[in-house]
């Protein structure tokens, strides 16, 4: 069963972060996909750029809207995702809580959805 | 005995254990209901003809679990059933004690699993583990039956779609599950020994299936602090005929008729107890339950070892350090030493902001102003407390106490 974790934090707790701290908290997300892709329960995933690089688009009768920023303020912010491959959620929970922003920010776990069969 | 008769005691004593399994099987909890009907249906058709089987519930199983395939043919819902079927359709379905324990165990641990809302894994405890139906579930938890029914229903889905696994959690985590396990047992519990509600009356029911449940847990799951809080649950609910007056207005524990105290259940919470205090002396609800005990040897207020109260409470305050403990080791102080030693200690967690509002709060400092002797002080906090609750057996206990100030 496939798993979405997504990791939430705020970025400001990153950006008071000394350059070695980013680098030794980007050193363990690389191991910490090696050890999930050793164990064959990693799929994908992308950490992403900063929400002030966000822009969000909305088609409202037929008409594209685009804005500015990530598509609601919240007191964290959506840094990343991983798309794993766990038994169930409990193995996709204990999977999350060592994704190392679990320390200082959340991780929403969410089963995916299959699209139904092409008509 | 007559065979109908003999079939509802067994329907009481195996259904839930029987529906237990049938959820593993089938995977699915709905259907599994339907199956567990489904065979007591048949059981009542045959039994009476046949007799009743040596092992009922391995028959019953049996007979769910080829009903439970059936209504997944028939409702041509196969497509999205085929793994679970292809899995388990040539197992044969296993009765032997140990199994159905575990399934018993496992539909505890999933129905608490902390990925549910507290509300939902209280209303699924009950309709689940402990048989309710969702009217009782709805009015015990004094919510409207749709409103359960809706949260019941979630649950379901939940369970189903994030695949919140059908099993006992692994070493590694069962401490953590436990403790989410008995949080939901207490939750119950609770419910039913201070009913939230105006009016008050002490919801029997509940506080009997969560001592029921926790029993249950004790023999499938004996760690230190199942039986401390099954004698936490029996120590408080033996003081249950005492508590109120017949008008249903509150009693202290300083002024209840101890002889109305169910002696008989303080005998199973201490023997609860004692199994708890060989394994986890120094948990939460173990010491708990040692505070209770103390209270429930003691003949009356004047011989109760407050000493010993405030240290168990000391102890507590180390493992869970909340001002709602740090409250009650305070009056233990006031009643071992004096009422004023104990108002030093409460003005010390005045700068706490939630305890502020918490009645109880004001309720012990006025009381040991009253005891200290000083009237207009323990009035202004009475008065503190009354504004801060809305339960009508508290409210009342208050205003009498101020009564009984102006007539001082």
């Amino acid at each position: 069963m496939k798993y979405v974790a997504l990791v939430y934090y705020q970025e400001s707790i990153i950006n008071r972060m000394s350059e070695q701290e980013w680098h030794d908290l980007n050193q363990e997300c690389i191991a910490g996909v090696e050890r999930l892709t050793e164990q064959g329960k990693y799929v994908t995933g992308q950490p992403l750029q900063p929400i002030e690089t966000a822009t969000t688009v909305r088609v409202r009768d037929d008409e594209v809207l685009i804005s500015d920023g990530p598509f609601a303020e919240t007191k964290e912010q959506l840094a990343g995702f991983y798309l794993l491959d766990a038994n169930d959620l409990n193995e996709a929970l204990q999977l999350a809580s060592r994704i190392p922003p679990a320390r200082f920010g959340s991780i929403e776990v969410r089963p995916v959805r299959e699209l139904p069969p092409k008509d | 005995m007559n065979t109908s008769r003999h079939i509802n005691d067994i329907y009481k004593q195996h259904s839930r254990r029987v529906q237990a399994t049938l959820i593993r099987l089938l995977g699915d909890f709905d259907l599994a209901e339907e199956a567990t009907q489904e065979a007591f249906t048949a059981a009542l058709k045959q039994w009476p003809d046949q007799g009743v089987p040596e092992n009922p519930s391995a028959w019953l199983i049996t007979a769910g679990h080829r009903r439970g395939i059936d209504l997944i043919r028939r409702r041509q819902t196969a497509r999205q059933n085929q793994p679970l079927l292809a899995e388990d359709e040539h197992a044969t379905p296993e009765a032997d004690t140990d199994r159905i324990d575990d399934d018993m165990l496992r539909l505890i641990f999933t129905c608490c699993h902390p990925g549910l809302a507290t509300e939902a894994q209280l209303a699924l405890t009950l309709r689940e583990v402990c048989g309710l139906t969702t009217e009782q579930v709805a009015s015990a938890l004094l919510q409207k039956p749709a409103t359960t029914a809706q949260r019941i229903v979630r649950a379901k889905r939940k369970i189903k779609e994030a695949k919140i696994p059908y099993e006992v959690p692994e070493r590694r985590e069962l401490p953590e599950r436990v403790q989410s396990v008995l949080k939901v047992i207490y939750l119950i519990f609770n419910e039913g020994y201070s009913s939230s509600s105006g009016d008050g009356i002490v919801n029997l029911n509940l506080a009997r299936e969560a001592i029921r449940l926790t029993s249950l847990l004790a023999e499938l799951l004996p760690e230190g602090e199942v039986f401390g809080l099954l004698a936490l649950m029996l120590l408080h609910d033996s003081r249950r005929s005492a508590r109120q007056d017949e008008n249903g207005d509150l009693i202290t524990l300083e002024e209840q008729n101890r002889d109305l105290w169910d002696r008989e259940q303080i005998h199973s919470g201490l023997a609860a107890l004692t199994q708890a205090l060989q394994l986890t002396p120094t948990a939460p609800y173990t010491l708990q339950a040692s505070i209770a005990a103390a209270h429930a040897q003691a003949g009356g207020t004047e011989d109760t070892d407050w000493s010993r109260i405030a240290r168990l409470y000391e102890v507590l305050y180390q493992e869970v350090p909340s001002p709602v403990i740090a409250l009650n080791r305070a009056v233990a102080v006031a009643m071992r030493d004096t009422p004023e030693d104990g108002l030093k200690l409460i003005d010390e967690l005045a700068s706490h902001k939630a305890i502020q509002n918490y009645y109880l709060f004001h309720a012990a400092r006025a009381d040991l102003y009253r005891r200290s002797g000083d009237l207009s002080s323990a009035r202004a906090a009475y008065q503190r407390a009354l504004a801060l609750t809305q339960q009508g057996p508290e409210q009342r206990f208050l205003n009498q106490r101020l009564t009984q100030l102006d007539s001082a």
